[in-house]
């Protein structure tokens, strides 16, 4: 059975309005708020309407993958803190934990955010990074958010020093080398409407999720998620949105990272 | 999605380097009923994939807490065999890529079963791949979406999957291993035939919008095969 607030946000939306009177396709406001964890090699804590996630990166030495001797490892995990809303629990990853990691990690990866060959240190020796999504405070759309701060964190990363079996993590260092820039626009399907960037009483009643993930000239990743269907035109539709609203994601994330 | 250094040419005079078309399918042979114990079952080859599923309940959720008063719950375990991949050895048990298959596959079968019949109860959907080359989730639901149909449970439609990729500037479908990882692109895609419904999609690599479509009007196309062969195999089991 749906709940109250459930029922209410069917009845906005089947008047064709939504929350604080937020057009369909209009994303609340953004900020992003860089080198949080100044411990970090980077970091970045981004703001959507009320959702809030902070994107640390940390890069140490480590083995290659077996099948890339000669690049370095990019790992990325999401943790959906209990004390970020009273639906997350604490213990292991949780299957949607672990898509949200993945599909952050598929749109960096593909878009090339992170130059893998330039973490070669030796033979049997790289770089590897890893970057850890954190969820502080829920309010929907997750995955845009994180996507931001884990590219806004990459973008902005020290790069340590590996001398003499030491690794150097403090003084005059380089930045981690970077070749690509991603976002996402992500999409709820509540009955027939198509909402961008749900709120977290939105997702409550989205029977179906849509994230495309971009650069300026192609798509890089894309999920599609929960039960709902999404027909060939709504998925097309929703690339023209995509390209046409991640401008607005690139100037944001841009001036934070000082370009 | 690899790109090492020596790279290997996926498309010679228009033919790949298993001798298929750019949108031809790879052989794909199903038999429903195979696992005696099942409620629904269902054996699949499709290339070089070797893929069992098999589906149990409706039954009573487990535990208690896990039950919607209103609908069935599914449960859903893709797995990978530890020995199923002609390089290394997988480790066995779920890791972060099954668990994310595991999800996906649910929210295929959770759009097409008609779970307000079994209020309380549980359905499992087992997908094993036994032998692997590429596009095992494609294979796995398919496979699936036979050994559900085999077992009675009501579904609006029967679901297929299959992929959809790129190397260079051509368009693939079906990507095998080699492909899938030297490709420029590799979309899974799950289908409910009936609507034409987008019930998974998965992407990563580099597409623009217009080989996205036409990747999808070939996953489309290759559905009218797919689709025929699901059916054949209940029909054998019914005959």
């Amino acid at each position: 059975m749906v709940g109250e607030n459930e029922e209410y946000m069917l009845e906005l939306l089947g008047k064709g309005k939504r929350e604080q009177e937020r057009d369909k396709m209009q994303y609340r406001d953004i900020k992003i708020e860089m080198g949080k964890i100044p411990h970090a090699e980077g970091s970045a804590q981004v703001d959507i309407g009320d959702t809030r996630v902070l994107a640390g990166v940390k890069i140490a030495v480590g083995a290659p993958l077996p099948d890339k001797p000669d690049e370095g490892a990019l790992i990325t995990g999401a943790e959906l803190l209990p004390l970020a809303s009273s639906t997350y629990e604490p213990g292991p990853p949780t299957p949607e934990a672990i898509e949200f990691a993945r599909v952050v990690d598929r749109g960096i990866r593909a878009a090339e955010v992170v130059d893998l060959k330039s973490l070669f240190i030796e033979e049997g020796k790289v770089w590897s990074t890893f970057v850890d999504i954190y969820v502080l405070n829920y309010d929907g759309n997750l995955f845009d958010a994180g996507t931001l701060a884990s590219t806004a964190a990459l973008l902005s990363a020290r790069m340590p020093k590996y001398e003499d079996g030491n690794v150097i993590r403090e003084g005059n260092l380089g930045k981690l080398k970077t070749s690509g820039k991603v976002t996402s626009c992500t999409f709820a399907k509540v009955g027939n409407t198509i909402l961008l960037d749900p709120s977290g009483n939105e997702e409550k009643v989205m029977a179906g999720r849509m994230t495309i993930a971009n650069d300026e000239n192609v798509i890089r990743a894309m999920q599609k998620g929960l039960r709902g269907a999404f027909s060939y035109s709504e998925l097309s539709s929703m690339m023209d949105t995509t390209f046409d609203k991640s401008k607005q994601l690139r100037d944001i994330l841009n001036k934070a990272v000082g370009e | 999605m690899g790109g090492s250094q020596d790279k290997p040419q996926l498309i010679i005079d228009g033919k790949r380097t298993d001798g298929r078309a750019p949108g031809e399918l790879r052989p794909i042979k199903i038999e429903a009923g195979v696992v005696k114990n099942a409620k629904g079952s269902a054996y699949l080859e499709w290339g070089n994939n070797k893929v069992l599923a098999a589906v149990y309940g409706p039954k009573e959720a487990q535990p208690k807490h896990i039950a919607d008063p209103n609908k069935a719950i599914i449960k859903c375990r893709y797995q990978m065999a530890p020995f199923s991949s002609l390089e290394e050895h997988n480790r066995s048990g779920p890791n972060r890529r099954a668990i994310e298959i595991s999800k996906v596959t649910k929210e295929v079968f959770e759009n097409v079963i008609l779970l307000d019949d079994f209020p309380g109860c549980e359905i499992d959907v087992f997908v094993e791949v036994l032998q692997s080359d590429g596009g095992t989730r494609a294979a796995g639901i398919t496979a699936a979406a036979v050994a559900v149909a085999s077992s009675g449970i009501p579904m609006r439609d029967i679901p297929y999957a299959v992929s959809a990729g790129k190397a260079g500037d051509s368009i693939l479908l079906d990507l095998n291993k080699l492909e899938d990882n030297y490709s420029d692109a590799d979309m899974p895609v799950a289908i409910a035939p009936r609507e034409g419904e987008i019930l998974l999609l998965q992407m990563d690599g580099n597409l623009t919008k217009e080989q996205t479509i036409q990747a999808l009007d070939m996953i489309k196309k290759a559905g009218e095969t797919i689709v025929k062969i699901q059916r054949d195999a209940l029909e054998a089991k019914y005959r």
